[in-house]
């Protein structure tokens, strides 16, 4: 297929797992704001620092709270991560491949897009944020399996989920990461104290799954809740989906899926790299991450730098296709996808 | 339905005899209208624009948000043309599009009409779409104009005249066939019992087309449909082409051009392309040789099309025919090749580069229509009868300013068909146009697209100025 159109596909999925992401956690954070539990500056700052645009949102905001927070990552226009914009550039993505992706999923798409934010454009507008959080996860959900009951699962479909899978690896990853976003220094377990693994600690561990609507699986799984659990929970449960090994899993198995590749093998860039993160994955043990002198956020920070060079890779094998050992000038690329 | 109220004023109505009484081709469908239910149209109505909604069948209008998609309208009154009316129709178009083909493979190689003085020499070099860079091109098979769009008019005489030539990169053929499924979805009753001929195989004719004219070394070829991007007015209809066809739709980054030949990329590598339909304008087809701020086009094609190893639909240059000035000499251009006279008439025009015609028209600008020369889609027109006494000023400036760039032409009193309005039906203004194919034959699509000026003696046609469209049926008559 053209590599435009699988990467508008790729992309498309990206964004909308991205919406549906944000939408989450900030759900969480809402929840949160409202018992008290953290003085609210520190918790709608963390929120920020949770997705990385940090920097932006200084730049145009002086105060981190509810209202400017949520402007910020849910209608701001000018935040290309903002759930608007991940959304915008989802359909323009759909547009450009309509005559790829089935009618339904354009219909939902387009619906998403017009119906869930067309009509409101900034925090004062919204009667009850839940409710649009709420119906941001949904419309994401139905799209997610519109695709999978009307598109052929051919090689368009592995690359709508591989950038799926990708960016939910990506971002369960940050949810987790939580300590190093919403505690001072000071406090942080793990990077020059050894971590504590205290079943009430300052940090609520339970939101943390309910940020990756985690808690209800992982209950069945652990039981209750302490930090370590949390952790291997989300980093390494082989059947949860918004697991990152799972999402590995899967999303390797779509890379393989695309080339026809075997496991254990490689002949490409991206290959190797997701074939390496993944085999990392299948043996690890949680306890030797959380004792190692960089800590559980030192993990995190080299995995999303491994996710990173492993989306990279996607591009370079399949998407910058260019006559061999020639480089040209050519147009600009008029894709709305970016590198994180 | 009661269809007694319905009145022609005086106008040629494409179902009606002025006595009211229905034309012999529209018998059956005046019929099945008059058995209608009261409400019963407007419902049926309802149901068509619906369902255009959920289809997305869309087109952009310029000068909006970028990107805002309307629904064209469309009303469900079909128009009806005769068979035996629709065959003199075919072979004038053919007849037509083989004099235009002959004329600009002659003004880009030997220039005979020229030096033979039945077209003067000024008037083709200063086409706005004569590209000199095709000077000595012989394109595959030595078709230029593979696909053609002739807008046609039925003037208050009852006579068709042929309105304008386009030649560039026509639209409005996705229009027909989904008109079509649209009517036999909603409107299955009116079918019943006459035979009409169908539209649905036009991408099958037209994939045979493309290949046909392929480079002689591709085997297999493959084709593909170049698109602007979805901020075109007619992406919708580059969307349904390719993907009726089954071929990939590509924009201007997806194609590479290496020693020569023009490659895809795609997730497997480059593939080879052979046959490219373009949806560009000559103009932003190759920024190596035409204009170099091009973002869409794909540098080097030009010179891979010179090397003979694409084909491009249509070639470039054939604007030159498409040219408004050029059109009121094509009765002489036919007569000039053909040796025939022209079976489908022009609508009498006044080229304002000549200066005695120029004349006559400043001194009848409010009797006469000013057209550009080198617009599409009613841009630009000017309607003299209409129009304040400023605007003609206005008009009569730029003529003065820029002569070569203007024609003129009587206004013309449009036919009409009845158009539902409300639960009744009134006489709208509509014209039509047929889509040509020139390949290993020219093919004329049955029937076309008819654009109807919905508003209450409108004028103006165009998607982009409050016009919509009807189904367009020839209907074979028992009379032989």
């Amino acid at each position: 297929m053209l590599s435009r159109v699988a990467e508008s596909i790729y992309w498309m999925n990206r964004q909308i797992e991205r919406a549906e992401n944000i939408a989450r956690a900030t759900e969480t954070t809402l929840d949160m704001a409202l018992e008290g539990a953290m003085p609210p500056a520190r918790l709608w700052n963390g929120l920020v620092c949770t997705f990385g645009d940090q920097a932006d949102f200084w730049q145009r905001h002086g105060l981190a709270d509810q209202r400017s927070v949520i402007d910020f990552l849910a209608f701001d226009r000018h935040n290309p991560n903002s759930i608007v914009s991940c959304l915008a550039q989802a359909r323009e993505n759909a547009r450009t491949v309509r005559e790829m992706i089935s009618s339904a999923m354009w219909h939902e798409i387009n619906r998403f897009y017009l119906e869930v934010c067309g009509a409101r454009v900034s925090y004062g507008e919204l009667e009850n944020p839940l409710e649009f959080l709420t119906d941001v996860k949904r419309a994401s959900q139905l799209i997610t399996g519109v695709t999978d009951a009307t598109m052929a699962h051919g090689e368009a479909w592995h690359f709508a989920r591989m950038g799926r899978l990708i960016e939910r690896a990506d971002k369960t990853s940050r949810v987790l990461d939580v300590e190093h976003f919403f505690l001072p220094a000071t406090d942080r377990g793990g990077e020059d104290a050894p971590a504590s693994d205290d079943l009430v600690g300052p940090i609520d561990w339970s939101s943390v799954l309910d940020s990756a609507s985690a808690l209800e699986m992982y209950r069945k799984q652990h039981g209750r809740i302490s930090r370590r659990n949390v952790a291997e929970f989300l980093l390494l449960d082989r059947e949860f989906p918004r697991a990152v090994h799972f999402c590995l899993t899967k999303a390797e198995g779509s890379l393989l899926a695309i080339t026809g590749g075997q496991q254990g093998t490689y002949s490409n860039a991206a290959e190797q790299k997701m074939g390496r993160l993944r085999a990392d994955f299948d043996y690890a043990s949680i306890d030797e991450i959380l004792t190692r002198s960089a800590g559980l956020h030192g993990f995190i920070d080299l995995l999303q730098e491994r996710l990173n060079a492993a989306s990279n890779a996607v591009h370079e094998t399949f998407f910058a296709t260019r006559p061999t050992g020639k480089l040209f000038d050519t147009q600009p690329r008029q894709t709305a996808g970016r590198s994180l | 339905m009661n269809l007694t109220a319905y009145q022609t004023d005086g106008f040629w109505d494409e179902l009606f005899e002025p006595d009211l009484r229905p034309r012999a081709a529209a018998e059956l469908l005046v019929k099945r209208l008059g058995e209608f239910s009261p409400g019963e149209l407007a419902a049926r109505q309802k149901a068509a624009d619906k369902m255009l909604l959920t289809m997305g069948i869309t087109f952009n209008v310029y000068g909006h948000a970028a990107g805002m998609e309307k629904v064209w309208p469309f009303d469900i009154v079909p128009r009806v043309i005769d068979a035996a009316e629709w065959s003199t129709i075919e072979r004038g178009l053919t007849q037509r599009i083989q004099a235009l083909n002959l004329f600009i493979d002659d003004v880009y190689n030997r220039r005979l009409i020229v030096k033979d003085r039945v077209v003067p020499e000024w008037l083709v070099d200063s086409g706005r779409c004569f590209r000199g860079p095709c000077a000595g091109m012989q394109p595959p098979q030595g078709v230029w104009c593979h696909i053609t769009g002739t807008d046609l008019v039925r003037g208050g005489d009852g006579q068709m005249y042929v309105l304008e030539d386009n030649l560039r990169t026509p639209s409005g053929v996705s229009y027909v066939i989904e008109n079509r499924e649209v009517m036999k979805r909603t409107f299955p009753q009116v079918f019943g019992g006459q035979r009409i001929s169908p539209v649905e195989d036009y991408p099958e004719k037209l994939l045979a087309m493309l290949q046909f004219i392929a480079p002689a070394a591709a085997r297999d070829p493959t084709v593909v449909v170049l698109t602007p991007g979805i901020y075109n007015s007619a992406y919708f209809e580059h969307c349904f082409l390719a993907r009726q066809m089954g071929v990939e739709l590509v924009q201007g980054s997806d194609l590479i051009v290496h020693n020569d030949v023009v490659f895809m990329r795609t997730t497997r590598g480059l593939e080879r392309v052979d046959v490219i339909y373009r949806r560009i304008d000559d103009d932003f087809l190759d920024p190596l040789v035409f204009r170099d701020d091009s973002v869409v086009g794909v540098p080097g094609l030009m010179a891979a099309y010179r090397a003979g190893n694409v084909a491009l639909v249509n070639a470039p240059g054939t604007g030159i025919a498409d040219d408004k000035a050029v059109y009121a000499f094509v009765p002489e251009i036919i007569r000039y090749y053909l040796g025939e006279d022209a079976i489908l008439p022009n609508v009498p025009t006044y080229v304002c580069g000549d200066d005695l015609q120029r004349q006559h028209v400043l001194d009848r600008l409010d009797e006469l229509v000013v057209k550009p020369a080198n617009e599409s889609g009613g841009y630009g027109i000017v309607l003299g009868p209409r129009v304040s006494q400023a605007e003609r000023d206005d008009c009569r400036e730029r003529i003065k300013a820029n002569p070569r760039n203007f024609i003129a032409q009587p206004m013309l009193s449009l036919s009409r068909v009845p158009t539902v309005v409300g639960d009744s039906l009134e006489g709208r203004h509509v014209d039509l146009r047929p889509f040509i194919l020139y390949g290993e034959e020219i093919h004329v699509l049955p029937g076309g697209l008819t654009r109807v000026a919905l508003v209450k003696d409108s004028l103006v046609v165009n998607s982009s100025q409050g016009g919509g469209s009807k189904d367009t049926w020839v209907v074979h008559t028992n009379r032989g």
